[in-house]
């Protein structure tokens, strides 16, 4: 039998606005994907540690504080310098449109801002992963 | 209530670096702002200073970045703190910033007597929702009770606490649960300062709360009289107050950020609109509305000021203001009025039941209420039970083009040369000496008022004070599962 997807759901650097984090693990929870959640205040480090102890398929990362380009660079850093292969990696939050370019071209694949619906969430982590 | 005198419009703003906060401000009170709310970066709420590892990418970013004195100095640069009224939006590091303006006054030579405003130093929403605490709860409430005794004292025009319901509303829960939570809270800070020996009268008239205005009007307005109603009867029943400002239940109101959209951000006036008109018809003392841009980022100028117009021209224009408590009498809030303090009370009983609020704060029961009702929330919304204009329902496909606030990338390099210097500069042998009286203190009972003043005085920084109280009480880790 086919294991169901492994997120971690992550809030990295100073932000407590969880509110986001937590919905979006719940629903995904009920989409029939395993969820973990780092809870807030994670340096990049932890997060990237967590991922690889709990031996995800999927990261999403969570911002609402402006702090996302420091914070997320350096998770996408630590996943290449850790060689963290075939883990997709997700963003939500209040995030500016010329950031989610450069977002982008760091390997985050997806970026979902605000009003963006779970279903939509599980129906594209459902599309792009391959469960181990 | 707004016959004689309207609500304060107080727009919470900072960002950056003090003089950018500076020019803010100075022109906020320049288009008729009648007094300053004052927004902090995560870094200084969360004790670490601009140039900690910790501080990485938040510099500046959610408010304005105080490390030194020498911050604070030019964040009021010009604004005379004897002509103007301060909210600060701080908690853990409260008496810290505190401390700060204070210090400010005194080169102002303003005496302290003369100074008004408002920290909200309401640690145990910071657990439930939002998670800018640094101690343990027991700790954190030494601080609190420190602060309460010390204005009742040295500072008798400041509001010492400003108990919130904001923040676990914007976390998602309803608005009975938004008065029993806060008002559970509130029973705790004042359960905590009569255990420090303080009369409730000596202190509770100072005490003030901060509420959401969601976007359901009527309820709304129901809300903030069966929150009122009900504090007046803990004060007098509970903890037997005498004094009639003592059961006054004082609010500040921010219309709710959550309700903004990213999607067609002009709607957004209109929402905050019809919040606005909803806490003042709920008789709030003051009054924070959103900017339409506050979905998508930091609001601009030019935003900024069309939400301190909405207010001005409900004040001016609207008429509401001819009566206090206006829909007073209509059936269908006096009845709603009666189902959310009654189900209020409900939460309240089993708060008592279960221990009291730290307990069920550290049970994880209120966090796993909100985020529920959170969840249930965004199911409605999926499902379309509740239709949200340009979200679910009324859906444009025309991109959103909007006019953002540039936050500047070269400002935390700049901060830590700044930092560094200042380092520097100062009297080293103070800044230890002034330390080493903290570490003892925090071991001690003693008030901590007047050496947090002495420290900041002696340009010890935000992050240096709170490495003494770190160390000395221990962090707070939050362990919460879904």
């Amino acid at each position: 039998m086919k294991h169901p997807i492994k997120v971690l759901i992550a809030k990295a650097g100073l932000d407590g606005h969880e509110r986001g984090a937590l919905v979006v693990a719940m629903g995904l929870r009920d989409a029939g994907m395993e969820v973990v959640y780092t809870g807030i205040r994670n340096t990049p480090e932890q997060v990237v540690a967590a991922a690889v102890q709990e031996d995800v398929d999927v990261i999403g990362l969570s911002s609402l504080s402006g702090g996302h380009m420091a914070q997320f660079t350096r998770v996408m850093e630590l996943l290449k310098k850790e060689k963290v292969k075939g883990v997709l990696v997700f963003a939500g939050g209040i995030i500016p449109d010329n950031d989610v370019k450069k977002l982008k071209k760091l390997g985050i694949k997806k970026v979902f801002g605000p009003g963006s619906s779970i279903a939509g969430i599980a129906e594209f982590l459902k599309k792009h992963v391959k469960s181990k | 209530m707004y016959r004689g005198k309207l609500w304060t419009m107080r727009q919470y703003a900072g960002f950056g670096t003090a003089q950018e906060t500076n020019k803010r401000y100075k022109y906020l009170l320049s288009q008729g702002q009648t007094g300053l709310s004052m927004a902090f970066d995560l870094p200084t709420q969360i004790g670490y200073d601009s140039d900690d590892k910790m501080a990485l990418g938040e510099v500046g970013r959610v408010g304005v970045a105080i490390t030194s004195l020498a911050d604070m100095e030019r964040v009021f640069d010009g604004i005379p703190l004897d002509k103007v009224s301060t909210s600060m939006t701080i908690n853990a590091t409260a008496s810290i910033l505190l401390a700060l303006y204070l210090a400010v006054a005194d080169k102002q030579g303003v005496p302290w007597s003369k100074v008004s405003g408002t920290v909200q130093n309401d640690i145990l929403k910071e657990y439930i929702a939002r998670g800018t605490y640094i101690f343990p709860p027991q700790p954190s409430l030494r601080l609190i009770a420190d602060i309460v005794e010390f204005c009742a004292k040295e500072v008798p025009g400041w509001n010492t606490i400003s108990v919130g319901g904001y923040h676990m509303r914007e976390a998602g829960c309803t608005a009975a649960q938004e008065i029993a939570f806060t008002l559970a809270d509130g029973i705790a800070y004042v359960q905590t300062c009569i255990e420090r020996g303080l009369d409730v009268d000596s202190f509770a008239p100072r005490i003030a709360f901060f509420f959401n205005c969601h976007s359901n009007f009527l309820e709304e307005v129901a809300k903030f009289r069966a929150a009122r109603r009900l504090w007046a009867h803990i004060m007098r029943d509970r903890f037997g107050a005498k004094n009639e400002r003592s059961m006054m239940l004082r609010f500040h109101t921010q219309t709710a950020g959550s309700t903004l959209t990213a999607q067609q951000p002009d709607n957004n006036v209109v929402r905050t609109t019809i919040e606005a008109l909803a806490a003042v018809l709920g008789g709030t003392q003051s009054l924070h509305t959103n900017a339409k841009d506050e979905a998508l980022a930091l609001p601009t100028e030019e935003s900024a000021l069309l939400a301190l117009r909405t207010q001005q021209i409900i004040a001016h224009e609207s008429g509401v203001t001819a009566e206090p408590d206006p829909l007073g009498g209509s059936y269908y809030v006096e009845s709603l009025t009666n189902q959310l303090e009654q189900h209020a009370r409900e939460y309240l009983n089993k708060i008592d039941n279960t221990g009291g609020m730290l307990k069920a704060i550290e049970s994880g029961y209120v966090y796993k209420e909100i985020y529920h009702a959170a969840y249930e929330h965004q199911k409605a919304v999926e499902r379309k039970e509740k239709i949200i204009v340009g979200v679910n329902e009324y859906v444009s496909n025309t991109p959103v083009k909007v006019q953002m606030q540039k936050t500047d990338s070269k400002l935390e390099p700049r901060r830590r040369r700044e930092l560094a210097a200042l380092r520097k500069k100062r009297n080293q042998a103070k800044v230890s000496k002034c330390l080493a009286t903290l570490e003892k203190a925090a071991k001690g009972t003693e008030n901590l008022m007047p050496i947090i003043v002495d420290c900041v005085r002696n340009y010890v920084t935000v992050g240096e004070i709170c490495k003494v109280l770190r160390g000395t009480f221990g962090e707070y880790r939050a362990s919460h599962s879904i």
